[in-house]
């Protein structure tokens, strides 16, 4: 079967982002898996890519913090009779505001359930079904916010910096097997999470992400930045000594 | 608390802005969270702003974006049936269908509309004579009310809520999804037929003679030329091309795709559009264009001229523009003749203007169109305008008129009871759907259609 065919299964469709990225994927042919919490809502956006792109795709009741589902969940994608998978998107993740994280231990915990351990649960399930096969790609929407720990938003950088970690320590080991990790780094994109944020600024819709993360999986991309000039925004970011970054206000 | 963002907003015309709280949800449900929530004293909802005047504008109030609620439900291939949720513009339908053999059976001058704005408007273009309103093709659509109860409706079933919801402003609730009919074309071109006419006498003549054999009809008119060339025009006929009309090598008839759009990149000066740049150009564009047949045209360049220029709204500088639209009633011509009389008098420097003969009029009880000619162009912002406009009105009410509610931003609420007669009825299904005054917008405080709370 040719790599075109392959089914994508995009996790956490609902997300403006996600739902743009599985856009990318079936207008270039691929039929899509569509997996999120909320069924109403993963059904409308199912339904919008058959209509617009004319390739399949199925809506999947997806919860992250239920870890116990997870294996049930990988093989019914697995078995869903579109062909066989050719990557997993996690697009998926939570953040609150900082200061409840630090005062409300149940969101800090919920943000690394949610952002870490979850993905650890679902992806190592999909890694294993394509090491067996030789074949496929893994991709997580991590995030710059993981490149250092700010004052401001540090317990959802710290999610996301284990993600990260997770995912580049994912890559070397699937590297041997002919199987690759991207990891995607957003700077700001105009999203829910994002929206009526102050402060924000060189804003991407989530078109222009999805199109760059569209491109950085299929071109087998490591560590992806999206829009790409948030890695020399990071690059100077993460290069500020420790003594001096903990003076910032950051 | 639901998040929202504290946005300037305005129409198109970028007059009147007014600080606005903006909800953008992206989940079908959250629609009625927001209504309900109690945040703001009201709320209007808005698709992509190409409204000029205050439509969905709502000052100390809520604006719910539906942009984020674009998702089309389905197709049927036999019937040319689209179901989609509001927040799918007309740009983003052409995208998808047009390659398939499907054109919008009705489209205003700019694609950057979504269907929402289309059904509350209930927007008519260059087919109107033909082929009636939006609304017209609109087969039923689903109505969130204030109340939280979502509404079927159809011209068969809750008629009532239907035809005040279709050129209803937004007033009636929020518009969830509508279904569509499309209609079949055979290639992505036109083929139009021009003719170049001396003066208002031989334009009105000559639409009249030709509307029946068009799909569609509309004139650009030169409303600087004065005397003897008072309303010289370029009238347009088109129809859709079939394949075998288009040039030779022109490959797939639909292959014809949206352009790439420079953008205008600043705000005019205000000195830049002057009675003598625009005359010289609206000279140009008569002397460009002489009467001949069978011109194949892409449909874009067609039917959205101005959208090859992003934010063109920009070269009436910050002050911002209006654009004035008015009907006339059949056998009342000379009411049009008199106020480009009027227009071209004061020399209010606009671009060309158009006109077009509406057909019979809809059931909407705010829709706008109806028998009769129908005059559009921009006017810019200047002291003193809306005294002018003011004027303006009298004159379109004296001959039995009518100014359009997606472009009007200053008529009083007088002038717009004695415009749209049906007012009334609109208001006693407004009083059952929303009781509480849930929605509002300028507009409707404006027009007393909405209880002014600040006062």
């Amino acid at each position: 079967m040719s790599d075109r065919a392959k089914m994508i299964v995009i996790l956490g469709v609902t997300s403006a982002m996600a739902r743009a990225l599985a856009d990318e994927f079936a207008k270039a042919g691929h039929p899509v898996i569509l997996a999120a919490r909320d069924d109403e809502e993963t059904a409308f956006i199912a339904a919008d890519i058959r209509t617009r792109c004319e390739v399949n795709a199925i809506p999947m009741h997806f919860e992250a913090q239920a870890f116990e589902d997870h294996e049930s969940f990988v093989n019914s994608c697995i078995e869903s009779g579109e062909g066989t998978i050719g990557g997993v998107v996690l697009c998926y993740g939570f953040m609150d505001e900082q200061p409840k994280a630090q005062s409300d231990f149940d969101i800090a915990r919920r943000t690394f359930d949610v952002n870490l351990t979850s993905a650890i649960s679902v992806l190592e399930k999909f890694a294993a079904h394509f090491e067996a096969r030789g074949e496929g790609f893994i991709a997580a929407i991590s995030s710059v916010a993981g490149d250092r720990g700010r004052q401001s938003n540090y317990i959802y950088g710290a999610s996301k910096a284990g993600l990260s970690a997770y995912l580049e320590g994912l890559r070397n080991r699937l590297y041997h097997r002919g199987v690759h990790v991207t990891t995607i780094k957003p700077g700001f994109v105009d999203t829910k999470m994002t929206f009526g944020l102050p402060g924000l600024f060189l804003v991407a819709t989530p078109q222009q992400a999805a199109k760059a993360m569209y491109k950085a999986i299929v071109t087998r991309k490591n560590t992806a930045y999206v829009p790409w000039f948030w890695r020399y925004i990071m690059l100077i970011i993460r290069h500020v000594p420790d003594w001096q970054f903990k003076k910032m206000k950051l | 608390m639901i998040p929202s963002s504290t946005q300037r907003l305005s129409g198109w015309g970028r007059y009147p802005a007014e600080d606005c709280k903006v909800f953008r949800p992206e989940k079908r449900r959250s629609v009625h969270e927001i209504l309900d929530s109690g945040q703001e004293p009201h709320y209007i909802a808005r698709g992509l702003g190409r409204s000029y005047g205050d439509t969905a504008v709502n000052g100390g109030g809520g604006v719910l974006s539906t942009v984020r609620l674009n998702r089309m439900l389905s197709f049927d291939e036999e019937s040319g049936i689209l179901e989609c949720e509001a927040g799918v513009s007309l740009a983003e339908i052409l995208e998808v269908f047009l390659p398939r053999g499907w054109f919008l059976p009705v489209t205003p001058g700019t694609k950057f509309v979504t269907v929402g704005g289309a059904i509350a408007n209930d927007v008519h273009g260059k087919n109107h004579h033909r082929d009636g309103t939006f609304g017209a093709h609109v087969l039923d659509l689903t109505l969130l009310t204030p109340g939280g109860d979502v509404i079927d409706c159809s011209p068969e079933s809750r008629k009532d809520v239907y035809w005040a919801t279709v050129g209803g402003i937004g007033l009636t609730g929020i518009i969830l999804t509508a279904k569509i009919r499309m209609q079949r074309v055979e290639s992505a071109y036109m083929k139009v037929d021009y003719r170049r006419l001396k003066n208002i006498q031989e334009t009105l003549a000559t639409i009249r003679e030709t509307d029946a054999q068009y799909q569609y009809s509309v004139a650009w008119v030169d409303c600087l030329a004065r005397g003897g060339a008072l309303g010289r025009s370029v009238l347009l006929l088109g129809q859709h091309a079939a394949p075998n009309e288009l040039w030779p090598g022109t490959g797939d008839p639909f292959g014809a795709r949206a352009r790439k759009k420079p953008g205008v990149p600043f705000d005019f000066p205000g000195f830049a559009l002057n009675p003598l740049s625009i005359r010289a150009f609206n000279g140009a564009f008569y002397a460009m264009h002489p009467s001949r047949d069978g011109k194949i045209i892409d449909y874009d360049s067609y039917f959205y001229p101005l959208d090859a220029v992003n934010n063109w709204n920009r070269i009436y500088g910050k002050r911002g523009f209006t654009q004035y639209q008015a009907t006339f009633p059949t056998g009342k011509e000379d009411g049009l003749v008199q106020l480009l009389e009027r227009l071209s008098a004061a020399s209010c420097a606009s671009f060309l203007a158009v006109l077009k003969r509406f057909g019979p009029e809809g059931k909407g009880l705010l829709s706008y169109p109806f028998e009769g000619y129908t005059l559009t162009l921009d006017i810019p912002m200047r002291e003193g305008l809306l005294a002018f406009l003011s004027d303006c009105d009298r004159l379109v009410l004296q001959y039995g008129g009518r100014l359009y509610l997606a472009k009007d931003m200053c008529m009083s609420a007088d002038s717009f009871a004695a415009m749209y007669p049906r007012a009334g009825e609109f208001r006693k299904v407004r009083r059952e759907l929303d009781p509480k005054g849930v929605l509002s917008s300028r507009m409707a405080r404006r027009l007393r259609l909405a209880e002014d709370t600040t006062s």
